[in-house]
């Protein structure tokens, strides 16, 4: 068993029913948008230019606008070295909003913009491009998000000195039910600094925001 | 010509999703690729499927895609050279 309280979540992200909350704290709450505009929503309030933004599918924006709210301040990568900082995610619904769509195409003619966007590890390369991460990534597609196997495969990467900090979670999406919750994760104790175990990481994943 | 262009203009942002980009912004020969719109490998293939769906045109080469897709007058001239040897 590894050891439960070798790392700390120095932050946290919570998407879902149309807010956005960062460590606990609501910052943006738009219920009247369906999700594509509650998406674009949420990128235009980070001010931030990034064209590829627009091409990717909603799985992808979803979980790349929780990093940016995740890492927003953390000043990550002026601390730990790009090959030391990994993303873990996983979800229920894999790609299947995705496909769906993708299929759709093939009926006239397929989207290559589509087809790339079917598979749900994409969304971990978005991220890691985004902040050029070049540590450990691995997605798991599960029927519920399973808190012990997250603290325990991040904890094993940490503790083996394999990623000195790492973001891992759920970002899961299907039709207009979806669920995103980001934990960031380092050896220091930082920010929230809530020892990283299976009961805060349930404690933040079932958050009455969240 | 210029309307062709113009349609293109607004074609390639709609295929493309480029959403911060106005049609006026895009030049009649500004390279579609890396220094120019900054398109990439899977814009390329989403071009193709934009001329076959919007002007009924297959690339039979691949290898014409850098030269057609170069700039928007140059995919303007392919079209309207298909067209005409088509007509």
């Amino acid at each position: 068993m590894t050891p439960a309280t070798e790392s700390y979540i120095t932050a946290t992200t919570v998407i879902c029913r149309n807010k956005v909350i960062q460590n606990g704290r609501e910052i943006l709450n738009l219920p009247e948008e369906d999700l594509p505009g509650f998406l674009l929503a949420v990128y235009r309030n980070l001010e931030v230019q990034y064209p590829k933004f627009h091409k990717m599918d909603l799985l992808s924006k979803m979980g790349w606008l929780a990093a940016e709210c995740l890492l927003d301040g953390s000043s990550l990568n002026q601390r730990v070295s790009p090959q030391r900082i990994g993303v873990v995610l996983s979800n229920a619904n894999s790609s299947l909003d995705t496909d769906l769509k993708y299929f759709e195409t093939t009926r006239v003619m397929a989207s290559p913009a589509l087809f790339v966007y079917t598979l749900p590890n994409i969304v971990t390369g978005e991220i890691c491009i985004r902040h050029g991460f070049k540590g450990e990534n691995a997605f798991f597609v599960q029927e519920e998000f399973d808190a012990d196997l997250m603290q325990q495969y991040m904890s094993q990467l940490i503790n083996n000195n394999i990623l000195q900090a790492g973001i891992c979670g759920w970002v899961d999406l299907l039709g207009q039910q979806y669920k995103t919750v980001l934990f960031l994760v380092e050896k220091e104790a930082r920010g929230l600094a809530q020892p990283f175990n299976t009961a805060n990481i349930i404690k933040n994943f079932t958050t009455e925001n969240g | 010509m210029v309307k062709l262009m113009s349609d293109l203009k607004s074609q390639i942002i709609a295929q493309l999703n480029l959403q911060d980009v106005k049609p006026e912004e895009i030049g009649d020969d500004q390279p579609l690729f890396v220094d120019g719109l900054g398109l990439d490998s899977i814009d390329a293939l989403e071009l193709i499927v934009l001329l076959q769906q919007e002007y009924k045109i297959k690339l039979s080469n691949a290898e014409d895609g850098p030269k057609v897709f170069k700039t928007v007058r140059t995919m303007a001239e392919y079209i309207k050279a298909h067209q005409a040897q088509n007509a």
